[in-house]
């Protein structure tokens, strides 16, 4: 056939050809353009910021905006003042806590309910509307309806983390399992397929992609959310820490280092829970790796 | 003359060729219509015609004829408005792996492997031991020449594999009618001809009844036994040319008198009729149509 084919003799050393070393996994690392090219890019802006910041006591000008802010090195060093003391990871705990509960319920509710809009016409139309009503609403502006709805702060921000997410998620899951190519079905269909293993075994994991798609989405939003809820609740009794309170009561103290450590954690978080959502998504879904 | 390159010499040995069930598929008055009352479509008008058993009957027409609507028709994917379609005596009402179909571009499960895509039938119904099922499935891909691919994806195939490893799948259900839907569209030239040459040694094997759909008439010409014409919309048979060419085929048959007796045949009904559709462009024969309707 035509179109086997011929690995096996391109591997195969023949007569005066060195046998390809075998490289180990450093190796390959170090070997990774990609990877340097971020390290550069990286290095290269905080180089950059370090001299913008740096600009007035160096040279007697101050660069508008970037020359206000504090340079990398002070931010450094306040890091690690922070970085042994038990409150900093308890505002990460925190935050992380809030994301991945409100995210969680999100995704427990979000997507049977999004399957269920997609394959149910009833359901669709009845349920439909009143969502794509409530869709528009940022999550932010649900803050004082929620503290008033639910008995404590916390269940406030976690409520409004979730909103954050679910309707992300059942946009993604509708729009997924809607557009499932019909002859996945139909040649199910002719095998002799139930309606049971129809969504079983050709809507479920058809929206697969989409559920993943909406939960990376998802999953930045909420972090967005859970700080803005944050700083609007302030760090009271009942609830508050959290990075979001962090960030505020630094700026409240002062100190835009602690600010500015503040920021790169939750950005350093976000990167972490993506990260997460995209190594579950290569896990669960095989066929779309590319090689 | 060249011998054509044989896709069946990795055949299992004492598999009897025979033991495939043929049907007979008779259209009687068939139409069907898409949209109601005033956009009311008429893609397929009357047809009648029969499948016979063992024959492969190859079907073309100028493109946007209800082509596709004929599939889905015999495969019970939609019901005909009138008329009836009987496999073997039976109405169909509905779709059932006694007529398995081979769509255009790819149908197979983008999140199954080759192999599991093709145990996807059987093991669905569960009317097959597993063991057998394994064992049959392991047969038909190493026939169709995927052998050493059957734990990959579909997407890690080319178009070529993709369209074997779907012939595979259908023929493990074993249906008594193989339905192709423009099976090679969308391949290059090359791939093309050697999944025609391939497809055509699978169908002389065992000869199960086909109904194979193409906008190409020398594909058709070098697949068929008989080659049905289609008018444009609203579709109706022009002409049913017997094609009395040896088997096994092979494409320097192309080049034949015959071959090229049956091509101007099919070629100048399709250019009346694609010559139809021109003068009668779109806008102006919609309003014509409805015109006539709210006078009628």
């Amino acid at each position: 056939m035509a179109e086997h084919p011929t690995v096996h003799a391109a591997v195969a050393p023949g007569p005066g050809r060195a046998v390809p070393l075998r490289r180990t996994r450093l190796q390959k690392l170090l070997e990774n353009t990609t990877l340097w090219r971020g390290i550069v890019a990286i290095v290269g802006f905080i180089l950059f910021w370090e001299v913008c910041s740096q600009w007035k006591g160096w040279f007697g000008y101050q660069i508008p905006w970037i020359g206000k802010v504090a340079p990398p090195s002070d931010v450094m060093a306040v890091w690690m003042d922070i970085l042994p003391q038990p409150g900093y990871w308890e505002s990460w705990y925190l935050s992380t806590f809030r994301v991945f509960l409100g995210f969680a319920i999100a995704q427990v509710i979000g997507i049977p309910f999004g399957l269920a809009l997609a394959v149910n016409k009833y359901f669709r139309d009845v349920f439909f509307p009143p969502f794509e009503v409530l869709r528009p609403i940022p999550p932010l502006a649900w803050v004082p309806a929620a503290i008033i709805f639910w008995p404590t702060t916390e269940l406030s921000i976690t409520f409004v983390t979730f909103l954050g997410a679910f309707f992300t998620i059942v946009i993604n899951v509708l729009g997924g399992a809607r557009s499932i190519d019909g002859r996945y079905l139909r040649a199910a269909q002719s095998m002799g397929a139930s309606q049971w293993d129809l969504f079983r075994r050709i809507i479920l994991p058809g929206t697969l992609p989409s559920i993943f798609t909406g939960a990376a989405v998802g999953m930045g939003i909420t972090w967005e959310v859970v700080l803005a809820a944050e700083m609007i609740s302030g760090g009271g009794q009942q609830a508050g820490g959290g990075l979001g309170f962090f960030i505020w009561s630094s700026f409240m103290g002062g100190s835009i280092e602690q600010v500015i450590v503040g920021m790169i954690s939750i950005g350093i978080a976000g990167y972490l829970s993506s990260s997460a959502i995209r190594y579950l998504g290569s896990v669960c879904m095989p066929w779309r790796r590319l090689f | 003359m060249q011998q054509p390159v044989t896709p069946t010499a990795n055949e299992a040995p004492g598999t009897p060729a025979t033991a495939v069930g043929k049907a007979t598929v008779e259209l009687k008055k068939v139409s069907k219509s898409y949209g109601d009352e005033w956009e009311r479509q008429e893609v397929i008008r009357d047809i009648t015609m029969v499948l016979k058993a063992g024959e492969l009957t190859a079907v073309v027409g100028p493109s946007g004829c209800g082509k596709t609507t004929l599939v889905n028709l015999v495969a019970g994917f939609e019901k005909p408005d009138t008329g009836e379609i009987l496999l073997n005596g039976k109405r169909i009402t509905g779709p059932g792996h006694d007529r398995m179909v081979v769509f255009q571009e790819t149908a197979l499960l983008p999140w199954l492997t080759a192999y599991k895509n093709v145990i996807f039938g059987p093991n669905l119904r569960g009317d097959m031991p597993r063991a057998e099922v394994k064992k049959e499935a392991n047969r038909l891909l190493e026939k169709v020449g995927l052998g050493e691919f059957k734990d990959k994806y579909p997407l890690h195939l080319s178009g070529g594999m993709q369209r074997r490893a779907e012939l595979a799948q259908a023929m493990i259900n074993r249906p008594l009618l193989l339905i192709m839907d423009e099976p090679f569209r969308g391949l290059d030239a090359m791939t093309r001809e050697l999944m025609q040459e391939f497809f055509s040694r699978l169908f002389e094997e065992n000869r199960r009844t086909n109904l194979f759909v193409t906008s190409e008439i020398e594909e058709a010409i070098f697949v068929a036994d008989r080659l049905v014409v289609l008018s444009n919309r609203p579709t109706t048979i022009r002409e049913i040319i017997d094609i009395n060419l040896p088997r096994p085929r092979t494409f320097e048959m192309l080049s034949s008198p015959e071959a090229y007796g049956y091509k101007r045949q099919a070629l100048e009904i399709l250019h009346e009729e694609a010559l139809k559709s021109f003068n009668r462009s779109g806008d102006q024969a919609d309003f014509v149509e409805a015109y006539s309707k709210r006078m009628g």
